[in-house]
Formats: C-alpha cells, structure tokens, sequence
C-alpha cells in the first residue's frame, strides 16, 4: 500500500491530478462564495422564494417527463435489436442511436422551424398548425435527444443476460409475460438506471433547448439571471440550488445502485438467444425503426435544408469564420483533455486503489456539473482572481478540457485494460525508468484509444453551447452560437447552414461511438463501480 | 407400472438439411429411477434434456409425461405448464433474489403459508438452514449448486433434469455433493435425468445408464451392464480403458492373441472382443497363459497398471500395487473372466 502510494508521488501522475482537482475545486468555491457571502438573510430571501419553487418544478417535470419518453423510445428499439429477429440488426441497431447526431438545440430549432404559423408546415400545406414551444416542445427535443444514452445501456445488458436465467423460470412455472416482469426486468435495472442518470444530468444541465422552448428551469434562469439582470448574487445561488439538485441526483443513483448485484452465477449459458421471431409483427416492429428514423433524422434534415434554401442564396464563405472559431478552442482542449486522461486513466487501472478511482470519479463530477453553473463559476473566479483571464480564449479551453475529461478517459481505460502489463515489466528490468518504460511499451499501444479520445472530445466542444455563450471572447461567433442565437430570433434560414454542418459532424461524433463503443455513457457507467 | 417418462422416435435438428442432433431416440424413465444420458461433449445429450424441459420444439416423435403427450405432433406443452423441472449446469439463480427467494420462485401459485413451509422444509433438507437471506454470489460454488436443486426441487416435479450438474465444482466437492444429491433424490422418491459426459459420474450416480453417440442410444442398461458387457466399440472405450482383441470364435470360445478364452456369449467367425484390464491377470513367467513382457507400471495408489507386450501387441492389466512385477519381467498373462463380444456395427451407420 505505502509503496504504490510512493509511486503516485511522481510529478506525472501529481502534475494532471491537480490540475483537475484545482480547476474545478477552487472556481466553485468562488461560486459558493459569491452564492452564500451575501448578507443572510438576503440569502434566505433569494433562495426560498415562490420563483425558485416554480423553477425546481419545472426542471423536475422536465427531467421526469424526458426520462420516461426516452424510456419509451429506447426501450422498444433496445428490444427489437437485442432480442428478436429484426434483421439487419446492425443497421437498425445504428437507428437508436442516430439522434445523437441532431444536439438537442438543433432539434428544438427543427421544432420551432416546424410549427406554428410561420412554420414549415404551415407554409408548404397551408394548415395552419400550433406553435410546439413551452414545456411540451422542450419535452419533445430533449426526448429524442437523450433516448440513445438509454437505448444504448438498455441494448448493452440486454445482449448480455443469460437465457438460462429465463428458461428456468420458464421450467419453474412462470409464463413469458411474468418472465418478463420477474426475471428480466429487474436485471435491466442497472443499465437502466445508469441511462436514467446521463438523460436526467443532461436535462438539468441542459440550456439550449430550454431558452429556445422559452420553457423556465434552473439552466434557463440562471443564464437570464446573469445575462439580463444585475444581481448577480442570485444567479450564483441559482447555480449553487442546481448543483445541489445535481448532488441528490447522484446521490439517490448511489443508493439505488448499492444493492443490485452485477454478479452471474457460474459460466455464461452455452445457448445465446436466437433472437424471438417477430412473425406478423415484423411489419410493424420495422416501421416503428423506420418512423424512428424519419423522426430523428429525416424530418430535421429536411426541416433545416427547407430553410436554408428558401431564403436568400446561402453564403457558404460565412461558415468559414464560425468553424475556424470552433476548431481553435475545440482542438486545444481536445488534446489537453487527452494528455490528462493518460495518467489519470494509467492511475486507475494499473495502480487501482481507492485513491486512485477516487481520483478518476473527479473526472466524471467535472461531466456531472451542470454547463452553466460551472460557466459561472469560472467567471466569478476570473473576475476576482484573475481579470486578465476573463473572456479569454484559453479559460474558454479550460472549461472545455475539464467538462468533456471523463469522455476522453473511458477510451484510454479500454485500451489499458487490453494492453498487456508485461511488456511495461519487461522494459523495466531491461533498465528503463517507470515513464520511459510507459512511453517505449505501453504508449504504442494506446495510441488508437487516444485518437479517439480527442476525437470525441473535439466533437463534443464543437457542438457545446452554454459553456460557449458564456466564457467565449466578445464576438467569438461559433457553429453552436449562431445556431442558438438566429433560432431564438426566428431566423431559421440563417440559423440552417450552421445547424446542417453540426448535424455533419456530430454525425461523424455518431459513428465513432459506434466503432469504439466506449461511450461517456458507458464511462460514466463503469466509472461509478 | 407403467413408466413415468417416455420418449418416442424422438428427433431434432439445428439446420434443414444437417445431421440430426436427436436422431430418432427412444427410451422410458420408471418412477424413481434416476437415469444417466452419458456421451461426449456436442453428442446432443443437452438437447434432449431441453425437448425434455420443453425449451426447444422436436421435429419430430414424441415425449409423453404420466401417459399424457407433452411434445410430439401438433402438441408443445409451454415449459411452465410441464411437471418438469431443470437444473441448469451454470444454476442460472437470479442474482437479484436472496436464497430464500430463489428457493420460493417456483411456488408463487400457491398461498404464502404454504409457500413458507414448503421452502423451509426443502432448504433444510439441502442443509442451507442459515443461508436464507444470501445472495448467490455470497455462496460457495456447491451452495449456489444445492440453491439450483432446492429451488426446483421445491416445485415437485414428476421429473427433475440434471444438466452436467456437478461440472462447475471442483473435484473434491464434487464426489461429496454427487452422494449427497443421490441420497436426497433417492429419498424423496425422485425421478430424475442426468445429463454427464463423466463416466464415472454416470455409473456412481445412476441406476441406469443410457450411453448416447450421435445423437442415437448405443446401449441402455444399469451401470454393471454397460461397463461390464459393453455391446459396441463405442461403448466399451467410452467407459474406461479396455484392450479390444480380433478373434475368431468357436461358440463359447474363441482363439485370442492371449490365447484361448471363453466369451460371454455364443458367436463364431471373426469377432472383436472386449477385455477390461482389471480382467486379465500376471503372474510370474512359465505359469499358465500366454507368455509376454511387461513393458511398463503405472503406480496409481492402492492399484497399479501394467502395459505387457505380446506378440509384439500391447496389454492393459490392472492388478493390485503391492503385486511386485518391474518392467522387464517376464510374466504369463491370463482371461479371469469371460471376454465380451462386441457387435459387429460400424458406430454411426
């Protein structure tokens, strides 16, 4: 023990971890200062008053709203390509995870673009159809959106259970429909609830959607809150009640957690599921991946190209500006994110310890905190203790580098967990020290898991919004911003370029979680064991 | 008494036109007896437990259970409606219920207070008093094994399907655990399967023995019968080491590369006959018997093996250990029992 702990000491493995622990420790005490240093009572007064009940409602209902129509989305396309013989499972397995590649604020603009009396719709068929906005058109872009976190956990454990498990209940008596309720349910709760937990943080975090639904959570008043108002006290507070909500979260998903057993006894059965046939239910068991598809992907598409070319002629030479802006903070933080996610994933596999997963589980708290509450944080922490750093390109990096951490990790474990030990033990007794017997032997050997590590990073800064909008330079335009700002303004036409080239490459983000199925997802997942 | 289980003609196969996992089987299971499907690993055996169980469908005959179809033409009795019970080689216990639960799941038709008894009286009896409130993954191998029995055997199958139920524990465990479940079978009057490519296993555990080859029953009988009069090549090697000599025989007897000896049944012309080495027998070179060599001692404890060479030939001859030949003695090797006549088949056609 005191030996392995020794060997944390080395600069490598001290340097990144507290890089991570003081970039996110110290702007959120800043946060909690600016939220609680106020006088008192004052703080009672900001914090329990009718508004904030209205909010915490509102982004309760939200939150149990989107999860269980992702559930009902996912659920069935989790079903279909797991367990019955649809065919090509492959393709339709793609389907349940094709939403990703519309972010929910491109959605809510393919909403909002749709309906209403200058919608769309409208437009090309003369009916008149009502405007999808509020709780019900936040409801619907975040549904969609977020359904591919569960399918993918749903599919995930449902590929793995042991028939045998539901035969013997089969041969004890049970028919298929108490199988079902009995046996097989109650195995899918882990997956379950780790999907459960990615939807809820994203739609407590979420800001795009909500501010273009014009639909009020905490998110949503806390970036009016800064935006609009002077009182900045309250929109500190406002973070510090999300984070909290945040904190119960995680804490109840602990809890639920703590007593399903992941264990299966003895060997995985021989007989792996032929997959139940569909018989007359094929038809409609394939449309309902069909209309998925049409839903998730088609009709945005077509929405956002409808727009685009209705209007004036496209100037594509004005993407040029917002792209290059996206890629020079994207890029940067896409590395630094990698290079800390080697020895923070190194620490955790090879010199497993509860120090060393504890260290790792930081990573994920910088995934968990909501965008905006962390946005603040960092600009209250920058204009007290360090003005030159405010609205600067580099903090902007910053926030980046320590949200999207946790997604850069879980490639870079993967690829540990495959690498063989030896080769590291070899190079040592052939008189290399610990970090060039790591960079001669192991380094080689991760080089792919890192390339996807920056990969996803990159991707998933490109399309970031609440961080962008509120740490970005004064008028550093991006893909995510342009979007966001015309679709509030009902310009859709020139809100479409920017949507269709997010759509590109949060398409490319899809395929590349589908290659290397480590997903934050599932980062998330195997990071909370 | 008429039997309990019957399996008629019974046929299945993977692929339209691939070779038949079940091959036209047939065989009957009396009340209380415990019956052993002995073959190799991919010799089907597994698949008719699961016709069995109803978890697959038969192309074709059928299974009858009290006289009344199960499977078979036109019927598929769904597993949960069949007093069949299936103890799976990897226990497949639900993880997410504690031992007592997993015990009482079958019982969920009947009133709680009867549940209750029925359950605690079955977890005593598999001596997992104490246990009630684990989870699976909290026992040994052999407790989650005796959790597996007690939960089916809680239900009161007309017959209970063993699959390869000891293969997951090790070897001590596993001869302890095997007489155990015997008796606890054996005194609840239980009717069971087992499943087992252990020959051993087979012969200790169960009354009968049916060896399967292809999918087709070589040869049924109780464990002294298959061992000792094995009727084809397959079965013979199948269950213990054997030397096979071509002979020609003369009615009761026959002339053998060790000589003449008298055969367990009348035949004539070419024949193979089969010779356990625990039925020849060395003693010192010049007495009685055909003349060889021993080339070879393998000490094993309180027996030993000896390799002989005949003729050119090699022997197997099992003898007590204290018996004090070393390799290069020469010994006269001789038949203590009569050799058998194995059918003239080739396997498989």
């Amino acid at each position: 023990m005191r030996s392995s702990f020794r060997r944390l000491l080395r600069w490598y493995f001290v340097v990144p971890t507290g890089l991570v622990a003081v970039g996110l420790a110290i702007p959120l005490a800043y946060l909690v200062y600016r939220g609680l240093g106020a006088e008192s009572s004052r703080v009672f007064e900001l914090v329990l008053s009718v508004r904030n009940a209205r909010l915490l409602a509102n982004t309760v209902l939200l939150a149990a709203g989107v999860l269980l129509a992702a559930t009902l989305l996912s659920f069935p396309m989790a079903w279909l390509t797991a367990r019955t013989d649809l065919r090509p499972r492959r393709l339709f397995a793609v389907v349940g995870v094709v939403p990703l590649a519309v972010p929910g604020y491109v959605m809510a603009y393919v909403i909002l673009g749709l309906t209403g009396s200058y919608g769309m719709i409208a437009r090309l068929t003369a009916v008149d159809v009502p405007s999808v906005s509020g709780y019900w058109g936040a409801l619907i872009a975040l549904s969609i959106y977020t359904s591919p976190y569960l399918f993918l956990n749903l599919r995930a454990a449902m590929l793995q259970l042991d028939p045998a498990l539901e035969e013997a209940a089969r041969s004890l008596g049970y028919n298929s429909r108490q199988v079902l309720l009995r046996v097989t349910l109650p195995q899918l709760r882990p997956a379950f609830l780790a999907g459960a937990l990615l939807v809820t943080l994203h739609v407590m975090g979420d800001f795009g959607v909500v501010s273009l639904m014009r639909f009020e959570t905490f998110s949503y008043a806390i970036y009016l809150q800064f935006a609009a108002a002077y009182d900045r006290t309250y929109a500190a507070l406002l973070a510090l009640m999300l984070l909290a909500m945040t904190v119960v979260v995680l804490y109840v998903e602990v809890r639920l957690l703590r007593d399903v057993p992941l264990f299966r006894g003895g060997a995985v059965s021989r007989w792996a599921h032929a997959g139940a046939p569909l018989g007359r239910w094929r038809a409609a068991a394939a449309s309902y991946a069909v209309l998925f598809t049409v839903v998730a992907l088609v009709i945005p598409v077509a929405t956002i190209l409808t727009w685009t070319f209705s209007g004036s002629a496209v100037e594509l030479n004005r993407l040029a500006r917002p792209l290059w802006n996206a890629v020079t903070a994207s890029g940067p933080a896409a590395f630094s994110a990698a290079l800390l996610a080697v020895p923070i994933a190194y620490m955790s596999v090879r010199l497993s310890s509860r120090l060393t997963k504890g260290i790792e589980r930081l990573a994920y708290v910088g995934y968990a905190i909501p965008p905006l509450a962390l946005a603040l944080a960092y600009i209250f922490f920058s204009l007290s203790a360090a003005p030159a750093l405010y609205q600067t390109l580099g903090l902007l990096v910053t926030a980046y580098t320590l949200h999207f951490l946790a997604e850069a990790i879980g490639p870079v474990r993967s690829a540990l967990y495959l690498a063989p030990r030896h080769v590291e033990e070899a190079a040592r007794s052939l008189g290399r020290t610990p970090l060039r017997a790591f960079t001669a032997a192991t380094l080689p050997l991760l080089r792919t898991g890192i390339v996807v590590s920056i990969a996803f990073v990159f991707l998933s800064a490109l399309k970031e919004l609440p961080l962008t909008i509120l740490l970005s330079p004064p008028g550093f335009e991006t893909l995510s911003i342009n979007v966001w700002s015309y679709t509030s303004e009902a310009m859709f036409g020139s809100a479409g370029p920017y949507a269709l080239t997010l759509i590109v490459l949060s398409a490319a983000f899809v395929a590349l979680l589908l290659r290397h199925e480590t997903s934050p997802a599932v980062g998330i997942q195997s990071g909370a064991d | 008494m008429p039997p309990i289980l019957t399996v008629t003609a019974l046929e299945k196969r993977f692929s339209a036109h691939g070779h038949p996992v079940v091959d036209r089987l047939s065989f009957e299971v009396q009340q209380g007896e415990i019956l052993a499907l002995l073959g190799a690993s991919g010799c089907g055996k597994t698949t008719i437990l699961r016709l069995i169980a109803g978890l697959e469908r038969p192309d074709a005959g059928e299974v009858r259970l009290n006289g009344a179809v199960i499977a078979g033409p036109g019927v598929h009795v769904p597993p949960e409606k069949r007093a069949v019970g299936l103890v799976f080689q990897d226990y497949a216990l639900f993880p997410h219920l504690n031992v007592a639960e997993n015990v009482a799941f079958g019982l969920h038709t009947i009133p709680p207070d009867e549940r209750r008894k029925r359950c605690d009286r079955v977890v005593k009896m598999l001596g997992l008093n104490g246990y009630e409130k684990r989870r699976p993954e909290q026992l040994s191998g052999g407790q989650q094994q005796r959790v597996a029995l007690a939960r089916t055997l809680a239900t009161a199958p007309d017959v209970i399907l063993l699959d390869e139920p000891f293969s997951n524990l090790d070897a001590l465990l596993r001869q302890t655990t095997r007489q155990e479940i015997r008796d606890i079978l054996k005194k609840a009057g239980m009717t069971a399967i087992l499943v087992t490519h252990d020959q051993e296993e087979a012969l200790s555990f169960a009354d009968r023995v049916a060896v399967i080859w292809n999918g087709q029953i070589e040869q049924v009988g109780t464990p002294e019968e298959v061992y000792y009069e094995p009727r084809t090549l397959f079965v013979a090697q199948f269950l213990g080491r054997t030397n096979l000599l071509l002979s020609m025989a003369y009615g009761d007897r026959a002339e053998t590369p060790l000589g003449t000896v008298s055969l367990n049944r009348p035949a004539s012309g070419n024949v193979l006959l089969s010779l356990r080495p625990e039925h020849l027998t060395l003693e010192p070179g010049g007495s009685t018997g055909t003349a060889g060599t021993v080339v070879e001692k393998e000490f094993r404890g309180h027996d030993a093996t000896f390799r002989v060479k005949v003729n050119g030939s090699d022997y197997l001859v099992h003898m007590h250990s204290r018996t004090d030949f070393e390799p290069g003695d020469a010994v006269s090797v001789r038949a203590l029992q009569p050799a058998v006549v194995l059918e003239k088949r080739i396997p498989g056609a």
